[in-house]
């Protein structure tokens, strides 16, 4: 079996979520990496360092610039002959990406993988992972897209892949590119940190989203909030944990102010270590928590933030 | 021009499931089933542009069996002007749902598909962007904003890291995400004329579409439960066991 994993990256470097993908993607066979993009030779060579990869392939043209699905899903079909399995990580990209792709080839996607079984069985979540099915694809070609927070991600160093160039194809006409507005932030990304804290609908306004800010620099923590602090207007939709926004699994998660709706839990429920603050002892968030701590978290964070700054 | 709309019937957002027994799937008897939260963004999207002069009709379709004409009739309570409902008792899975459109699409010609970006029951997010590739249509998934402008639709789309605004030829697809609109809900006066606006009944085979799964369904289970539940009493003792016992930070 050999795998073509289609890799997020930012022109320099491999996203996280893409480590997961072929780590994925390693358990089913000969794993070629594929960079797709405009001026991208850094990230191709940054693939090329993965280890795991027997080869990695690289397309670069203008047409590729913005990741359109139109244009990118044509050139992942042109190459799918050579290929028992597609991949990409189910960040915003791959599932826009590999449905289309599984169209054009008439196969039915395995969206979110959590789990390989075999080469043609595999773990997914459904109802917002409330359960876990295992489906059997008896399609010729398996179209995937993996769930970052189900794998370790593959080293950013340690292989040394050729990498191929192959020629970009005729540009389709279909969409454009307008504009992107990117949240700036100096932190970690929240599908790639270590430590998240999140704020909820307890935290009252997005000013207050400052107490969090002063921990996560501290813990060098992304930060995240519920569908609720998101809905409420605090924060930008990026922000958001949960089954309909980012799907996470860091070491350590400090959910504050968050009652811990189910499609929010589905978002967090697989980190290693949970930590609710609330004030309400009765809020579902308690029941999935490692550590719980009642308090007032406009009293809690700011003591939080001075204990963490005590030598240890 | 004309806007085409799917509407799925699934296990109400409310309600906490229960894997069955066997294994084979997820307890929807006696279950309180409602229109998927996602499509309900689809249709009141649809109904706004109708309003506002750019859309000449709205199509609902769904496909089930018969009890999705339930959902069919909350569309056209919305705004919907008709129901096209494909009757069958074949667990769909997305790539049969798209080419069942497809098929729809060719009869109806709608200008744009609007469909939610995922149903909240298999969550596979996978149908509109199939049924774009099978059109071969452009398709802006993930949207919190939609403006028609001529021939074209600028769509922005929630993406990791911010937001995205794309340029889409008509015609096009279109998949909804949480913040584009807040769906309506229906009135009395208009879920009483709803029960009067025609739902035409297809079966797939008269659409030339084969609906058998793709994918088989080997086992449902439960997801393996979390041991939480312990309470700390201080910020210092919170801080303690992180250090000390779970070593995090």
């Amino acid at each position: 079996m050999t795998v073509l994993v289609l890799l997020d990256h930012d022109n320099h470097a491999i996203k996280q979520p893409a480590r997961s993908a072929v780590a994925a993607a390693a358990k089913l066979g000969e794993v070629h990496g594929l960079i797709v993009g405009h001026d991208a030779a850094e990230a191709a060579a940054a693939a090329a360092r993965l280890p795991g990869l027997a080869k990695v392939l690289h397309a670069d043209g203008e047409a590729y610039a913005h990741a359109l699905a139109e244009p990118l899903a044509d050139l992942l079909v042109s190459l799918a002959p050579g290929y028992t399995h597609l991949l990409a990580a189910a960040t915003a990209m791959g599932k826009n990406v590999m449905p289309r792709v599984a169209a054009l080839l008439d196969v039915q996607p395995i969206s979110d993988i959590c789990g390989v079984e075999d080469g043609e069985t595999f773990i997914r979540p459904i109802y917002a992972g409330n359960a876990l099915a295992t489906v059997r694809s008896h399609d010729g070609k398996k179209v995937i897209t993996v769930r970052a927070a189900s794998f370790d991600p593959v080293a950013l160093e340690g292989g040394n892949a050729p990498v191929e160039s192959i020629p970009p194809r005729d540009a389709s006409a279909l969409s454009r590119f307008v504009s992107t507005e990117l949240s700036k932030s100096e932190r970690p990304e929240l599908t790639a940190a270590r430590v998240i804290i999140s704020g909820g609908r307890g935290m009252q306004s997005g000013e207050n989203f400052h107490l969090l800010d002063r921990i996560a620099d501290q813990l060098n923590a992304a930060v995240g909030a519920s569908r609720a602090a998101v809905d409420a207007g605090f924060v930008p939709n990026d922000y958001q944990v949960g089954q309909t926004g980012k799907i996470v699994a860091p070491d350590l998660y400090v959910a504050v102010g968050i009652s811990g709706a189910i499609q929010h839990l589905a978002g967090m429920k697989d980190s290693k270590v949970i930590v609710a603050i609330n004030k309400d002892e009765e809020a579902p968030i308690f029941q999935l928590a490692d550590y719980g701590l009642v308090a007032d978290l406009f009293k809690a964070l700011p003591e939080l933030a001075d204990e963490l700054e005590k030598p240890r | 021009m004309k806007l085409l709309i799917s509407v799925k019937r699934v296990v109400d957002y409310n309600v906490k499931v229960r894997v069955k027994a066997d294994g084979t799937g997820v307890e929807t008897n006696g279950v309180k089933m409602s229109m998927n939260p996602f499509d309900e963004i689809a249709v009141e999207e649809a109904v706004r542009l109708k309003e506002k002069g750019v859309a000449s009709e709205v199509v609902a379709v769904s496909m089930g069996p018969p009890a999705c004409s339930e959902t069919l009739r909350t569309a056209l309570a919305m705004g919907a002007d008709r129901g096209i409902l494909v009757e069958t008792e074949v667990a769909l899975q997305p790539l049969a749902v798209a080419k069942l459109l497809r098929a729809l699409a060719e009869r109806e010609q709608p200008g744009m598909i609007i469909l939610g970006k995922q149903a909240i029951d298999d969550d596979m997010n996978a149908t509109g962007q199939m049924l774009a590739a099978l059109l071969g249509w452009p398709q802006a998934t993930f949207a919190s904003k939609l403006a028609i402008e001529g021939e074209r639709a600028m769509v922005t789309r929630e993406v990791d890291g911010g937001l995205e605004t794309l340029e889409l030829r008509l015609p096009a697809i279109v998949t909804t995400d949480l913040r584009l609109n807040e769906p309506r809900y229906a009135s009395l006066p208009n879920i009483m004329k709803a029960r009067k606006k025609p739902i035409e009944t297809i079966a797939p085979a008269a659409l030339g579409v084969d609906p058998a799964p793709r994918l088989e369904i080997v086992k449902v289970a439960e997801p393996p439960k979390r041991q939480g539940g312990r309470k700390v009493a201080s910020v210092a003792e919170l801080v303690e066991k992180l250090t000390q016992e779970a070593k995090v930070i």
